[in-house]
């Protein structure tokens, strides 16, 4: 017994110092991933919420003044203004994504010839850049040497040329447009992917049942995408809440700050009148106001298929 | 006979109708795109006027593109900025979420999960949200208004993204071929370099294109780390060019920025569409 009992116990201790080796070649495989996300993520995070707890000026000391930022912010009418309109280009642009996305999703389902080229067709702006996109629209609505207001005054549609800048709704409706064209084909793409997971034997039956094409779209198309459609709905509107480029680009805020985002006031409070620490308090909310959205996003698709 | 005819008639109708559709789409997204390429070769004269028609009627010109190198620096130095700050991404973060992935797949170690899923969830929080800090951070290290600073940045945003996909990667490869190698006495790394990369290779493509792209086009952080006129990235060049920060702006010259940083966009994503195409899906179906 205890003879034979010897080598297991040995066996038993090589194998915890083996365990303990491979642990750690394992902790090490993912050491300079963690430490980057450390340095440069949970750290900036925990040091965001201390400096919105101060009055932190670029240069000399910071002062701590609790919820100080806080109250201010409150206060501060051109922040709820940036995150009113922010909230109202989320809802429109989104609204407007769908309405061009879904129908290309089902344009783009079946593969008949020339597909391929279509589907990549309506996708080439997503891979452009929104800096670029942003100062190609920026020219197509110059008032005189962009493509819009000539086009449109020579075909006499108007009867000069029009500064669609100049104005806060054709300023609002040219970027909601040139974001739909730059992101509607990432959202097809999506969409696709939910509408190719729905089996044709379903879709098949229920024409042989007599079920029109709206019907087959609502009853059964619509509810088995639900989990796509919330991913798709909730990128959009993460995306656009975080919106900055296009509005700093083709419209620098304007006109009179009409169109300043969130993240655009938290630029320009942090990095143009340096308030660091309201920069910060402002950050912070904007942040609370993601993670809820998160929060929902996980709700929705963790949830059975069926309810 | 009647009915057979009707249906034929139906049927050429629906074809026309599906490449109609088709072709008005596909114009709609792409006119904008060539209307500032075609615009990008006309004399710098010309490309001032409406662009009604988009292409040169005077002869094809590359004046804008040399005229990009009046500005600050020349336009060179920005390119190589923003090639060298793509590159860097690219390379470190695939090493970074190759190494990652493998140790997340095949190891066991205290707090694994808790540590990934760390990880992953900082795709819920917002970057912008934390600019100040890494601002301060970044000037602390020395490495404020440095592209190193933005690289270290960058690779740190794509992470998530990355190690997901890589760890998927590892994880579809079966334990056997490794243990195989294993037996014959090849060391973590040779099985690592020599067996399971080339397995996992179409996952590292995918982080590539990913960081590629990523990287190149990034905006708001550039804007914000690099403050040093010599150090922008193309799009923050290209922004300030807009903005009239070099007097008059020169919208031939602008179209002629925007064609350079579409450019490598456009062939990569063409080039090596499949792998980009699910990276984009893979997410969608978890």
């Amino acid at each position: 017994m205890i003879s034979k009992q010897q080598p297991i116990v040995g066996t038993i201790r090589r194998t915890s110092a083996r365990q303990r080796r491979t642990q750690l070649a394992g902790l090490l495989f993912v050491a300079p991933a963690l430490c980057l996300v450390l340095l440069f993520f949970v750290i900036p995070l925990g040091m965001a919420f201390w400096m919105s707890l101060h009055n932190w000026p670029l240069l000399g000391k910071p002062r701590f003044i609790w919820f100080g930022n806080y109250v201010r912010l409150a206060q501060d009418a051109q922040f709820w203004t940036s995150l009113r309109f922010t909230v109202y280009y989320t809802l429109v642009v989104t609204v407007a994504i769908f309405a061009v996305a879904f129908p290309l999703a089902l344009f783009a389902e079946k593969s008949r010839p020339l597909i391929k080229f279509y589907r990549t067709a309506f996708f080439l702006p997503v891979v452009v850049g929104f800096g670029s996109a942003s100062l190609l629209w920026a020219w197509l609505l110059d008032v005189d040497s962009g493509l819009f207001s000539p086009a449109a005054y020579r075909l006499g549609l108007t009867d000069k040329q029009v500064n669609l800048l100049a104005d806060f709704d054709t300023t609002f409706w040219s970027i909601v447009i040139m974001v739909v064209w730059k992101t509607a084909g990432f959202n097809m793409i999506i969409l696709l992917t939910g509408l190719q997971g729905i089996s044709t034997e379903v879709q098949e039956a229920a024409r042989m049942d007599g079920a029109s094409a709206w019907q087959r779209f609502r009853r059964i198309t619509l509810p088995l995408m639900r989990r796509t459609i919330a991913l798709a709905l909730i990128l959009s509107v993460a995306g656009s809440m975080l919106a900055f480029d296009q509005f700093y680009i083709i419209a620098d805020g304007g006109p009179q700050n009409s169109t300043v985002t969130a993240v655009y006031w938290i630029f320009s409070q942090s990095f143009m009148s340096f308030h660091l620490g309201y920069g910060a308090a402002l950050s912070m909310v904007l942040l609370a106001i993601l993670v809820v959205i998160s929060v929902v996003q996980l709700r929705l698709l963790r949830n059975p298929e069926g309810m | 006979m009647a009915r057979s005819r009707k249906g034929e008639t139906r049927r050429r109708l629906d074809i026309l109708r599906y490449h109609g559709v088709g072709i008005v789409g596909a114009f709609l997204f792409l006119a904008p795109l060539a209307w500032s390429v075609l615009v990008s070769f006309k004399p710098s004269v010309e490309a001032r006027q409406p662009p009604l028609p988009p292409w040169p009627t005077g002869g094809v010109s590359t004046q804008n593109y040399a005229n990009l190198e009046q500005y600050g620096s020349g336009i060179w130095t920005y390119a190589g900025n923003s090639l060298a700050v793509s590159a860097w991404t690219v390379l470190a973060s695939v090493l970074i979420s190759l190494l990652a992935g493998y140790g997340f797949s095949r190891f066991r170690f205290p707090f694994k999960n808790v540590l990934f899923v760390l990880i992953i969830s900082t795709v819920m929080i917002p970057f912008q949200s934390i600019l100040t800090p890494l601002f301060l951070i970044l000037t602390k290290l020395g490495l404020q208004n440095t592209l190193t600073g933005i690289v270290l940045v960058y690779v740190t945003l794509q992470l998530p993204f990355s190690i997901f996909m890589m760890r998927n990667a590892f994880d579809a490869v079966p334990k056997e071929i490794e243990d195989a190698a294993r037996v014959d006495g090849a060391s973590v790394f040779v099985v690592l370099y020599r067996i399971m990369l080339p397995l996992v290779l179409p996952g590292v493509v995918t982080v590539a294109i990913f960081a590629f792209l990523a990287s190149w086009n990034e905006f708001l952080a550039a804007l914000i780390l690099l403050t040093d006129q010599n150090k922008y990235t193309l799009p923050v060049l290209m922004a300030a060019v807009r903005s009239g920060q070099f007097g008059t702006i020169d919208w031939g010259a602008v179209q002629a920025g925007v064609a350079l940083m579409m450019a490598p966009c456009l062939v990569l994503f063409l080039l090596l569409q499949r792998h980009y195409i699910r990276g984009l899906t893979a997410g969608a179906v978890k």
